[in-house]
């Protein structure tokens, strides 16, 4: 019996195949049919068409670049934009002997052996094949007319129209806004190959470099029928490119300018920003360059020269300079010593002008040799007493300490969209064994407090540390986007705001960072004479070359480029801050007599009309934030 | 009348004999036949779209050899022995998979290669194209028919598993040919129809949920260039934009042999491989490419009778989905090239330049024959 039912399932299942077998082949030849639909819909219908196609047999794609997108200042001022120009391509394809054409064009132009060099350069450069490779830029009326009148010896040579990116604004912005050049080797291998098909020049730094994507567009293409000769005879079909966004940058031309001016001419930088928002103001970075002579491709002459300057135009000091942040990062360092509880707001220390460990002889200097005497936060702050903030950081230690002054954004990045940012450096007990393979000194600890030591910064960050005081904690990074194509840039990656155990200490620390500015003993009180506004501020030195013990600064000995660098933070109005600024003097020595002016300049420029009045939207805040705020 | 049975008979003797050599060497002459016609086309439309070169067509000549004698040695296996060592093969060609994912991830690059320099150099995935059908035909072959929804979800498993390491390679277009060689195994064993219709309906909803809800703007684009290559003529649109105009301007009887343009221009990329149909279409026309069809009909068909004749379930479900398995290969090819279907790199079979393509579809005809010469009751027919 099993003998027989196991049969019948073999007949079933023989049964089950060969109908799979018909259904199969039935849709076999269904398929067929179509693919021959297809074929006689090509080589039949569509005969025509194709067969013109193919005997002119050069039907080609052409990328359309798509037009870069423009920048502007917060107030529509152009910051940059596209200008035609026109630049000499070749087409390898239909030039035939393209290193005699070379030879040619150097002879037609009166051009030098390197520049044929450079241009077979750049003929090798990576391509499609029927591409033209633009090969000399910024060709003037008589060069455009020798191409003309040679044409003929010039076979795949033309002279072609493009946009080049130009910068109107020209030093002002080149730290911040930053430059497109040529795509080089390296970028083309890493790019998108048919987005940027087009597309000669890439951002190199700064904005131009950061929103390159949101800048460049998609590109488009047009089908053209050419001759054999390469000319174009008709368009066959076209799809325009989507030109690249408009970015609305948050700086503002005119306190850039006013900045730029408060500098006069030293070397430094500036940050201002709006401590609600994160936007930055005004970022500069002095000594500055031209943008527009990297455009184009800089002559090695001009690079040189700007490269080996001894003031280092190219150096962006905002982002890439690190200096140890001394007494502008003691307010950050009271707020960890009043929220850790190693001080509270009326502890005193005594100071008799320096401060010993117990059990070592060292004597770590107070700036004051003759000693404060009894100080308390206030005083500490409004006289940047060093001995109490070595006496408070010896009692955090260095673990808390570290990781406080990490929440306020040293030694991390702290911009939204800015190209290179360095991330400064606060060192740690893990960060010295990893680097240097020694054991954490206590000393190092103190030094710390007055930010000296390892501890490194970029002006930046310190206008970002400043900026969380002035916001009591809250975290806005900043940013120089305004608006992308209308939009706001969006934080992907948030910092977590910081929260104090008592929100009363921001107040407490904010009114110390005041008495700086109007206190009767306040180190800064002469930038601050005659103010509008209630300005929060903290000046600070970052010495060049290390002090030995028991030895004195004296400035005459130093050379001018080895004196201290004068640095200053503040925010204003103090009871509703609306800028921070952060302002670096390179080898100025005195935070409060040569950064702690040009912080009151660019705030001034800020916040008051022309008629010398605080402008009505930087008003005393309205009474119930005041009394918030208030201690 | 005596004389006229002696010829008769004689003349049966003379049939039975040639036929018995045939069979008594395991190769099946209708196909062997058809095999050796494509491959005398093969060499004839390269000569032209590889330019005339020599070395090129003798490298092919000598991978239809290899394929020819690794044709005839997999035919003298019988199938049942195959059925035994399939599990077997299939760990092995997994396990070949997880080293190349592994190697190539070391090598921070795709590789689809088990390369020991002087001993030997292959594709596991190559490999799977047979395994795979082989593997869920043992496997349905012992279960009732029509499956059980556990037995497909189980053979679903097994699909699966190599599918995802070559599709990781990535080596999309291999991993479809194989997802399909699986599949129609199940097909030919009789998946209910019903099961069929709820998947293809069921994934008409899921997909435009996931475009709606899941997919970013980006991969949108992508899975858009995918299926409509000609929106990105600077990428992989321009080979379709070529190969229209090369098969387009063929006509009806093409512009003959070594005298197409697009091709010879280099306009046409990838002419010798995977585009080669366009290179016949503009040489020899519609009537060129419809030969071909025939020819591969004829070569389909016979692999359907086999199927049909064949006399285990193990063997029927194999032979129906190898055959049905070599048509989806000339269709998505004919049909990327003529812009139908998305650009997929798959060989358009025994024409195409390629050695290991080559070898791989001649084990599988050899497997066909194998099926078709070892019935025990071939002295009855």
């Amino acid at each position: 019996m099993p003998q027989q039912i196991r049969l019948k399932d073999h007949e079933k299942d023989a049964r089950l195949v060969r109908n799979r077998v018909v259904v199969g082949a039935v849709a076999i030849m269904l398929l067929v049919s179509v693919l021959i639909a297809r074929l006689y819909y090509l080589q039949i219908i569509q005969y025509d068409y194709h067969s013109t196609l193919s005997e002119n047999n050069r039907v080609h794609v052409q990328p359309i670049p798509p037009t870069r997108g423009l920048i502007f200042d917060r107030n529509g001022v152009i910051v940059a934009d596209n200008r035609p120009s026109f630049s000499l391509t070749m087409t390898r394809e239909r030039a035939g002997k393209w290193q005699e054409v070379l030879d040619t064009i150097i002879e037609v132009l009166e051009l030098s052996e390197d520049d044929r060099a450079l241009f077979e350069r750049r003929m090798k450069q990576g391509r499609r094949p029927f591409e033209p490779v633009p090969i000399l830029f910024e060709l003037n009326e008589e060069q455009i007319a020798r191409v003309a009148v040679n044409q003929f010896r010039l076979p795949g040579v033309e002279v072609a129209a493009q946009l080049v990116r130009h910068y109107p604004q020209g030093a002002h912005f080149a730290h911040s806004v930053g430059y497109v050049g040529r795509i080089n080797e390296k970028e083309l291998k890493s790019l998108d190959p048919v987005n940027y098909s087009g597309t000669h020049h890439i951002g190199k730094t700064g904005i131009e470099r950061f929103y390159e994507d949101d800048l460049h567009g998609q590109v488009g293409y047009e089908e053209v029928e050419t001759n054999a000769r390469g000319r174009v005879l008709r368009v066959l079909k076209r799809t325009d490119p989507i030109p690249g966004k408009d970015i609305v940058l948050s700086l503002d031309i005119k306190l850039q300018e006013a900045a730029e001016e408060a500098l006069a001419g030293r070397r430094g930088a500036i940050v201002a920003l709006d401590p609600r928002t994160g936007e930055v103001l005004a970022m500069v970075s002095q000594p500055s360059f031209d943008p527009n002579l990297f455009v184009t491709g800089i002559s090695f002459k001009a690079y040189a020269e700007l490269r080996d300057s001894i003031d280092r135009p190219l150096f962006n000091r905002v982002l890439r300079g690190l200096y140890p942040p001394g007494s502008t990062i003691k307010p950050a360092v009271a707020i960890a010593g009043l929220d850790s509880g190693v001080v509270n707001a009326s502890s005193r220390v005594f100071d008799p002008g320096y401060y010993q460990l117990p059990n070592y002889d060292h004597k770590y200097r107070n700036w004051n040799r003759t000693g404060d005497g009894w100080v308390d936060l206030d005083v500490a702050i409004m006289r940047s007493n060093d001995t109490y903030f070595y006496d408070l950081a010896h009692k955090m230690g260095i673990d808390r300490l570290s990781a406080y002054m990490n929440k306020f954004g040293i030694g991390q990045k702290v911009s939204l969209d800015m190209f290179e940012e360095s991330p400064g450096l606060m060192p740690s007990r893990e960060w010295k064994r990893a680097t240097r393979r020694q054991a954490w000194f206590p000393g190092e600890t103190l030094i710390l407090g007055i930010g000296q030591g390892y501890m490194q910064a970029t002006p930046l960050q310190l206008a970002q540390a400043t900026a969380l005081i002035a916001n009591k904690g809250k975290w806005n990074r900043p940013h120089l986007a305004k608006t992308i194509e209308g939009k706001q840039p969006v934080d992907e990656n948030p910092v977590e705001d910081i929260v104090l155990r008592d929100k009363n200490d921001w107040a407490r620390v904010t009114h110390g960072m005041e008495q700086v500015m109007h206190g009767a003993r306040g180190t800064a009180r002469k930038a601050a004479l005659g103010s509008q506004y209630r300005i929060a501020g903290k000046s600070g030195t970052a010495q060049v070359v290390a002090i030995k013990q028991g030895e004195k600064y004296d400035r005459n000995k130093l050379q001018e480029r080895h004196r201290d660098h004068a640095l200053f933070v503040a925010f204003a109005p103090a009871e509703d801050p609306k800028i921070v600024v952060s302002v670096m003097v390179e080898n100025g020595e005195s935070g409060s007599g040569v950064a702690a002016p040009v912080v009151r300049q660019v705030m001034d420029a800020w916040l008051l009309d022309e008629n010398g009045r605080l402008k009505p939207e930087f008003g005393p805040a309205t009474v119930t934030v005041a009394q918030e705020t208030a201690p | 009348m005596k004389n006229n049975f002696d010829r008769m008979l004689s003349s049966e003797d003379v049939m039975r004999r040639r036929a018995s050599f045939l069979q008594r060497i395991h190769v099946d002459g209708p196909l062997l036949l058809i095999l050796l016609t494509l491959a005398a086309g093969s060499l004839f439309v390269l000569y032209s779209a590889s330019g005339k070169n020599w070395d090129l067509l003798m490298k092919q000549a000598s991978s239809f050899g290899i394929g020819l004698v690794s044709m005839f040695i997999i035919a003298q296996l019988e199938p049942r022995f195959m059925a035994r060592w399939v599990p077997l093969a299939y760990v092995a060609g997994v396990l070949l998979l997880v080293v190349v994912d592994v190697m190539g991830h070391n090598a921070m690059g795709a590789t689809r290669w088990i390369n020991i320099p002087g001993v030997i150099r292959f594709q596991p995935s190559e490999f799977m194209k047979i395994i795979m059908p082989a593997t869920i035909a043992w496997y349905l072959s012992k279960r009732t028919l029509p499956p059980h929804l556990k037995h497909v979800a189980i053979s679903l498993v097994l699909i699966g598993v190599p599918f995802i390491l070559i599709v990781r390679q990535p080596d999309l277009g291999t991993a479809l040919l194989i997802l399909a060689s699986g599949a129609f195994v199940l097909f030919m064993g009789g998946l209910r129809w019903r099961w069929i219709i709820s998947v293809v309906t069921a994934a008409v909803p899921v997909a435009v949920a996931m475009w709606f809800f899941v997919m970013h703007d980006y991969q949108k684009q992508r899975v858009l260039t995918f299926l409509d290559p000609e929106s990105d003529p600077l990428g992989t649109g321009w080979n379709i934009i070529q190969s229209k105009a090369a098969i387009g301007s063929g006509g009806v009887f093409g512009k003959g042999w070594l005298l197409g343009t697009q091709s010879h221009l280099d306009f046409l990329p990838e002419s010798h491989t995977d585009f080669i149909i366009a290179v016949l279409g503009e040489e020899f026309g519609l009537v060129g490419i419809c030969l071909l069809l025939i020819i591969y009909l004829l070569l389909i068909g016979r692999g359907l009778v086999i199927t049909a004749q064949a006399q285990t379930l193990f063997g029927k479900l194999l032979a129906g989905s190898l055959t049905m398995t070599f048509f989806v290969y000339v269709f998505v090819n004919i049909g990327m090239v003529s812009g139908l279907l998305p650009v997929v790199g798959v060989p358009l079979p025994f024409i195409s330049y390629g050695g290991t393509s080559l070898v791989t579809l001649l084990s599988a005809f050899g497997v066909l024959m194998s099926i078709h010469t070892h019935r025990k009751w071939i002295a009855q027919v």
